[in-house]
């Protein structure tokens, strides 16, 4: 509807519209665009015809760095990709060699990705809701969301011993097992979440301003919106219940129930109440999974593929050796290809991966779910008035390090 | 600075003093914010960390409006124009603090598209190492910078010895 | 489950599809640049595929390889929830496919970076040009033989780190210093 508008202002000599368009530059260094974007707008008074954005102002060479480096040095660089939300790049990422290598992460490991997983949706989509609400005023509502945020950066911290950058997991397991208290900490921190949810709730939803801003504003169709390759909530807004985590279950996602959250109209509004839902769902999923939470083994029992324990590696030569050559030469990875694709906070994040059967990753692409929402903004965008830029902006969550790698 | 004030010595350093506390304790931030370490630059700015309490109250996107730069996050060749234009954009007195590895040496990213720091666009006061840094670190550099700035003399706009940049300790 | 689809794509394009595997659980078809048009349009339209989502396009330097290039494409259907991935063979001078844009919306900017990236022009794309490096960049950075610190920066740099503390010295400390032994 939105590019009809446009063409229709763009086809009315008539109007004038010809003469009066004026050109803005909005960004790289813009608040609004989170430093890292750039918006080529013309607009005929308040009305953008013409959106023309411009993404690589954070592009660090993600990938020719991988190239370079061993299996494992990659969980650093995977971090930095959704910084909203590392966990979940860090999982996405094993969950890709795990597939190439044949293996499958243990029961227990696989309840603990999905209990972190969700922790860091939930941080992610507190960010996104926070910082979205501040850049249309309603600074309270940042306020408490990033003050639930280091409540789920403090638990992530007792688990991993980092805040944001924790490159937790490992091919085949993850670093450590969860504290022995930590059932007794997500008991404490989950009534403060719901709070903080809870007025977030109050706060915006029924918020004249609010509804008026984010209503009818950045309107994508379902059809259009599957052929741009949306996913994830932007996608669920527009009524299509893609979730690959129902779709093709992994980690534990098969064994809780939960529901996907979807939308009617496609617009911020929708997006909005569906990243709202999400968290709810999320604690859910957690409440199921430390409830059901099962014994045995963290890490595939594999000296190919998990590094040995410490003890091993100070008092026995074979343990040494065995440590120093997964150090040096890396996880030998047999020659393939593979696809393999999970649900980030933001959508779909896929990894293909490339080897040829060396310690190192010959090519390792990441589909990054909002490179694809920024390749489609301009469609959200065009029709519009100039200041429903910054809510679609928001809802679509873009996150630089993922756009740009 | 550099101001010629025309009053005696000793009367200058008074007011130097008193300029100086005036002006480390409203420090103006504009924070230019790419990457990962924004989002404990968020951290710091809200009601956890407060970085208010030290005197750097609401940030400013406006260059005109600031005094005190963050660079936070990586900077890449594509974006390092617009880092100089702001950079010069900002009206003297003005402060630089880097914040995270990336904007200071480059970090683990040492390839043909990020700047190697960006001491090699701009200059810079304080560095605070970490990948990202924590907020309890952040806070130590803007006091570390506070008390650079308490230091500064007037003859001459800054002695080479407050220019020398400071690094932010690194936390046991 | 997507194995029947990658079977009839065989059966109704067998002069475009060079090879076939479903290794690691994958589906996989490699196709001769000259039938993707028509490969994509028909796994688009088929009720059957209804491919309607194109996830992702990228592309693997083979450097020692005859052809080099290898264009790669994401598929996926929403509706049938199944997926196929295209290989696509490009040879190392002027390497170029079809785009198919005009089959999904996401090829613009996904080709648009594998342009960027190794260079492999797309035709009959709207609008091919750079999308994560600057106009001026020469070369694409993720072909294997460019190096990888190889930048190419758009300003003057600072030579040394602590250019800093010499400009400023040079620049008005030492000025000033002049200046004032110059007085009288």
């Amino acid at each position: 509807m939105n590019r009809a508008i446009a063409d229709a202002l763009a086809a009315a000599p008539e109007r004038g519209v010809q003469e009066d368009v004026m050109v803005l530059n909005m960004g790289p260094s813009h608040p609004a665009m989170h430093g890292t974007v750039r918006m080529v707008l013309t607009l005929d008074g308040e009305t953008v015809i013409k959106c023309d954005p411009e993404i690589g102002y954070l592009h660090r060479g993600f990938e020719k760095q991988c190239e370079n480096a061993t299996w494992s040095q990659v969980f650093p660089y995977t971090d930095r990709l959704n910084y909203c939300s590392p966990l979940l790049n860090n999982f996405g990422y094993a969950l890709a060699v795990e597939k190439m290598l044949g293996i499958k992460a243990t029961d227990r490991c696989n309840y603990i990705r999905t209990i972190l997983g969700e922790m860091a949706r939930l941080a992610d989509h507190f960010t996104s809701l926070g910082a979205g609400a501040l850049e249309l005023g309603a600074m309270s509502a940042f306020l408490y969301a990033v003050e639930a945020r280091d409540h789920i950066w403090d638990l992530v911290e007792e688990v991993t011993g980092a805040r944001l950058t924790v490159s937790f997991a490992r091919i085949g397991g993850l670093k450590e097992d969860l504290p022995a208290n930590f059932a007794e900490r997500w008991e404490a921190t989950e009534p403060r979440l719901w709070d903080v949810i809870k007025k977030l709730d109050q706060l915006s939803t029924k918020n004249r301003i609010f509804m008026d801003r984010m209503m009818n504003t950045g309107v994508i169709g379902a059809d259009e919106a599957v052929s741009l390759g949306f996913t994830g909530p932007v996608l669920r807004s527009t009524g299509v219940a893609y979730d690959i985590r129902k779709d093709s279950p992994y980690f534990a996602y098969d064994r809780v129930d939960f529901e996907v959250p979807v939308g009617t109209n496609g617009d911020n509004f929708d997006r909005y109440l569906v990243r709202l839902e999400e968290m709810k769902q999320s604690i859910s999923i957690i409440r199921q999974c430390l409830k059901g939470l099962p014994g045995g083994p963290l890490n595939v029992d594999d000296p190919h593929i998990m590094l040995p324990p410490k003890e091993l590696v100070y008092n026995s030569i074979e343990g040494m050796i065995n440590h120093f050559k997964l150090i040096f030469e890396g996880i030998q990875v047999p020659a393939g290809e593979v696809y393999s694709y999970t649900e980030a906070a933001n959508g779909e994040l896929g990894f293909y991966i490339v080897s040829n059967g060396t310690g190192k990753p010959y090519k390792l692409r990441v589909r990054p779910p909002c490179f694809y929402f920024m390749g489609g903004i301009d469609r959200m965008i065009e029709g519009g008035m100039l200041s429903d830029i910054i809510p679609t902006f928001d809802t679509i969550n873009m996150i630089g390090g993922e756009v740009d790698r | 600075m550099g101001v010629d004030i025309g009053v005696p010595g000793v009367v200058a350093s008074r007011l130097e003093t008193a300029v100086n506390w005036a002006r480390k304790f409203s420090l103006f931030q504009y924070p230019f914010v790419t990457a990962c370490c924004g989002m404990e630059y968020m951290a710091v700015a809200c009601a956890r960390y407060d970085v208010s309490r030290f005197g750097a109250e609401i940030p400013r996107f406006s260059p005109r409006q600031a005094d005190l730069l963050w660079v936070v996050g990586t900077v890449n060749h594509k974006l390092a124009p617009h880092l100089a234009r702001i950079h010069a954009q900002i009206s003297d007195p003005k402060w630089v603090i880097s914040f995270g590895v990336c904007a200071s040496t480059g970090g683990f990213y040492d390839n043909y598209a990020t700047v190697q720091g960006i001491d090699k666009i701009i200059p810079v006061d304080v560095y605070i190492p970490g990948c990202p840094p924590r907020p309890e670190q952040v806070l130590d550099a803007l006091m570390m910078l506070q008390d650079k700035i308490q230091r500064e003399k007037w003859d001459g706009p800054r002695a080479a010895s407050d220019v020398a940049p400071a690094i932010a300790a690194v936390p046991a | 489950m997507s194995r029947a689809a990658l079977d009839s794509l065989v059966a109704a394009f067998p002069q475009h599809i060079l090879e076939t595997t479903d290794r690691l659980g994958d589906e996989v078809a490699i196709v001769a640049p000259a039938g993707l048009l028509e490969i994509a349009t028909w796994l688009r339209d088929t009720p059957a595929m209804a491919f309607n989502m194109l996830s992702d396009v990228t592309a693997v330097d083979y450097l020692a390889r005859n052809p080099r290039f290898e264009v790669v494409y994401q598929l996926y259907s929403v509706s049938k929830k199944h997926r196929l991935r295209l290989r696509v063979p490009v040879g190392a001078e002027t390497p170029s496919v079809p785009s198919v844009t005009g089959v999904w919306l996401s090829a613009n900017w996904a080709e648009r970076e594998v342009w960027d990236m190794y260079g492999i022009r797309f035709e009959g794309h709207p609008d091919l040009r750079r999308v994560l490096m600057y106009e001026e960049f020469e070369g694409h950075p993720l072909r294997k033989d460019y190096p990888m610190q190889q930048s190419q920066p758009r300003m003057d740099l600072r030579r040394k780190e602590r250019d800093a503390v010499e400009e400023y010295k040079t620049l008005y400390v030492d000025k000033l210093a002049q200046a004032r032994k110059a007085e009288p």
